[in-house]
């Protein structure tokens, strides 16, 4: 086996352990610790099914951000949408035989590319134009744009410039899936593609890229607004009670 | 116009953002609390040796109390959404006091020793060691944030400021830094029952003078009972509706208000206040013992009913809280919510035809209404989402004939905090209200401009005080603030109910 396949599947494995766990890990950071007071950000829906919707819509229509902001909720409505395509229209590499959907999804991968790159420069801009949001960018908040440009840029180079051989890269994904690595064809735009796509998610879990499972887990926006009705009590908190009015 | 050693921003045709001017507010703090003040609510007297070493450890603790502490510092992805929403930025420039600035203050402190990025990279991600210097903005900025959850609002993941400053002002008192303000009322709360301080007796002979004065202007005994075992309703105002203008004309709207709806109600001289500033400082402990009194005054008084006066953090903490803090109140009458809000009580009775209001009694007046930050984005009125901003306005409407709202982008959620609450309204940052009340003040002078308006109705005591005081410094008179039970109580013809 060349060093070269070995070398990306060892790599490709790691960072998808990294990203499985490391997320993983977090998330269950998350669910353990304790809401201990009920605090939805009002006006909020009465029940859990409408706080779930309220989630929903965040998740689905940025709508908090819509309010805020409509140049950032366009750009970041692009660039999320544009993903959303690529990631389902890479969805053929994986699979074996290809859904139906997938194969419908695959013309309007390019388009969804595209938005995702203009969304990305759009945020760039304003992180650079705007003062306020220029003050509160670090170094990694560059970084991490220019990344997922980087990864962008490199995904519609290989589509533009190298006509790589995608069913032998087929064969290589599907290796590393089944556990019986197969060559990797050695383009090095691929190459490059795929270590951004790698860097990705190693840094994940350690990254604001956490506002994805983040935002499930957002107490001002998950929780039904119904203190009244329902006795909220954690864990601590009801030790706290039967400890008398203790030291929290 | 008052006198400043400042500059009292200028009100303009529209509210503008400014141009970032770093370090404008960098000398704002509220006075340290003094041992004394420390000790009465079990925190060190003054800064604990190896102050850096316990803040973290507290910040490590407090991560894995709440959620929205960790979830929060984690899912900021800086994207400014919040950078022009807060009225402390907009009234000041001063970049820190956008809220991601803000909460980067303890982020900062977060990464470095909290995540793997921040241990290996602390340049890259923003990391920072807790110093003396960041210490001083800590408690200078999260002195500069009225925990209003405006930012909250337009956070596309939820994040919300006033957790943060709750969280870091608790740090503070941890390691001996508390403030002056905040903890001595608390400690006032637990030793005599209200913010003031204002015992029994005195209480007593404030309400018997109330009496006098409405039999005087009405000729009609309107009561104002305290300690009456076995009362239907107990009411919780806030204790600055005992004694201050326009408080206290809510109070007397209150006290009318029963008076119609023949309900024995009666105020509890153990527990004469709402207010429960240990929220502010982020102190569950406290914030519940605060609670608990209230239970107790309940229970004492055999009462079947809980109902809140005009304040805004009060009826957060009242209606998101006590049932967790205090409850369950299963003791009380389950067929009306714990507790209810007077406004809630009052709209019920207007509903059913049970109160004779004369608009014409409020005809001097053109009203405006300002939502109280906790009150809109923390609670609830009623039973539908919103009824926080329909309820009270119903109300106004019912009570005078001259309504205007103002700027649609001002009121309801997205409505500007007065600039004094959280714990902020102490005289030393009186530069800090003048400059955050700026955002309320100019859509204020919108409606003034535009519609005559010449009142502005609030339902929080903070809200009250701090306008009362700052418009002023911005040539609008004191008295343009009246309690929205003071229309209620000016219009209500007392001794015609059926």
């Amino acid at each position: 086996m060349p060093l070269l396949t070995v070398t990306y599947a060892l790599l490709l494995y790691a960072a998808a352990g990294i990203f499985v766990v490391g997320t993983g890990w977090r998330i269950y950071g998350y669910a353990r610790t304790p809401a201990p007071l009920k605090i939805p950000t009002t006006p909020a829906p009465v029940t859990r099914l409408g706080a779930a919707g309220r989630v929903a819509r965040e998740v689905v229509l940025f709508e908090s951000l819509f309010k805020s902001d409509k140049w950032t909720w366009i750009f970041a409505a692009a660039f999320h949408l544009g993903l959303l395509l690529e990631l389902l229209r890479h969805l053929r590499y994986f699979l074996q035989p290809i859904g139906t959907w997938v194969t419908l999804v695959q013309p309007f991968g390019v388009y969804g590319g595209m938005a995702m790159l203009a969304g990305l420069a759009g945020l760039l801009g304003r992180r650079l134009l705007v003062a306020r949001v220029r003050y509160v960018s670090g170094p990694s908040d560059y970084l991490m744009l220019l990344l997922l440009l980087a990864t962008g840029l490199s995904g519609f180079s290989i589509e533009l410039l190298e006509r790589t051989d995608i069913v032998s890269f087929k064969v290589f994904v599907l290796g590393l899936e089944y556990l019986d690595w197969q060559p990797l064809p050695g383009n090095p735009l691929l190459l490059a593609h795929l270590t951004l796509v790698a860097v990705l998610l190693i840094v994940f879990p350690f990254s604001k890229l956490l506002h994805a499972p983040g935002i499930f887990f957002s107490p001002t926006r998950n929780q039904a607004d119904d203190a009244r009705e329902r006795r909220h009590l954690a864990p601590w908190a009801a030790r706290l009670e039967r400890g008398g009015a203790g030291e929290v | 116009m008052a006198k400043t050693d400042f500059e009292v921003p200028a009100l303009r045709d529209y509210l503008r953002t400014p141009d970032l001017r770093p370090g404008a507010m960098a000398k704002s703090a509220p006075f340290k609390a003094a041992p004394r003040h420390q000790q009465a609510l079990g925190f060190p007297e003054a800064l604990v040796p190896d102050w850096e070493r316990v803040a973290v450890a507290k910040l490590g603790d407090l991560l894995g109390k709440y959620r929205s502490l960790r979830v929060h510092l984690d899912s900021c992805v800086k994207c400014g959404a919040c950078t022009d929403k807060c009225h402390y930025f907009l009234g000041t420039g001063d970049p820190k006091n956008m809220p991601v600035a803000r909460q980067d203050l303890l982020r900062s402190v977060y990464r470095r020793h909290f995540t793997l990025a921040g241990k290996l990279f602390p340049r890259l991600v923003g990391a920072r060691d807790l110093d003396a210097a960041l210490l001083d903005e800590w408690y200078g900025y999260f002195h500069q944030c009225s925990q209003c959850r405006r930012c909250s609002v337009f956070c596309p993941y939820g994040i919300d400021t006033a957790e943060i400053s709750m969280a870091a002002r608790e740090i503070l008192d941890e390691i001996g830094v508390g403030q002056k303000y905040c903890n001595e009322i608390i400690a006032k709360v637990h030793a005599i029952g209200n913010n003031l301080g204002l015992p029994g007796p005195a209480l007593a002979n404030t309400l018997e003078g109330l009496e006098e004065d409405v039999k005087e202007a009405t000729g009609v005994d309107v009561r104002f009972p305290l300690d009456v075992e076995g009362a239907e309703v107990l009411l919780i105002p806030p204790s600055a509706d005992f004694f201050a203008e326009p408080h206290i004309d809510g109070l007397i709207g209150y006290a009318k208000v029963f008076h119609q709806a023949g309900v024995r109600w009666t105020l509890s001289s153990y527990a004469s206040e709402a207010a429960n500033f240990a929220m502010f400082i982020g102190n569950y402990a406290q914030m519940r013992k605060v609670a608990l009194r209230i239970r107790q005054a309940a229970i004492d008084l055999k009462v079947k009913r809980i109902v809140v006066g005009e304040c805004g953090h009060a009826w957060r903490v009242a209606y998101g809280f006590w049932n967790t803090l205090a409850g369950p109140f299963d003791f009380l009458d389950p067929r009306y919510p714990v507790p209810q809000h007077i406004v809630e009580f009052t709209y019920d009775l207007i509903r059913r035809g049970a109160l004779k209001l004369d608009k014409e009694a409020n005809d001097h007046m053109k009203v405006t209404f300002h939502d109280s930050c906790n009150v809109a984005r923390a609670t609830r009125m009623g039973d539908l989402p919103g009824g926080q901003f329909v309820l009270p306005r119903a109300l106004i409407k019912a009570s005078c004939n001259h309504y205007f709202d103002m700027a649609p982008d001002t009121i309801g959620e997205k409505t500007f905090c007065c600039g004094g609450g959280g714990g902020l309204l102490t005289d030393e940052l009186i530069e800090l209200r003048v400059k955050g009340a700026l955002p309320r003040v100019q859509a204020l002078h919108e409606v003034r401009q535009e519609h005559g308006v010449t009142h502005m109705a609030a339902i929080c005591a903070i809200c009250k005080s701090q306008f009362t005081k700052v418009l002023p410094y911005y040539g609008i008179p004191m008295d343009s603030v009246v309690s929205v039970h003071q229309l209620v109580g000016n219009a209500i013809r007392l001794g015609t109910s059926s």
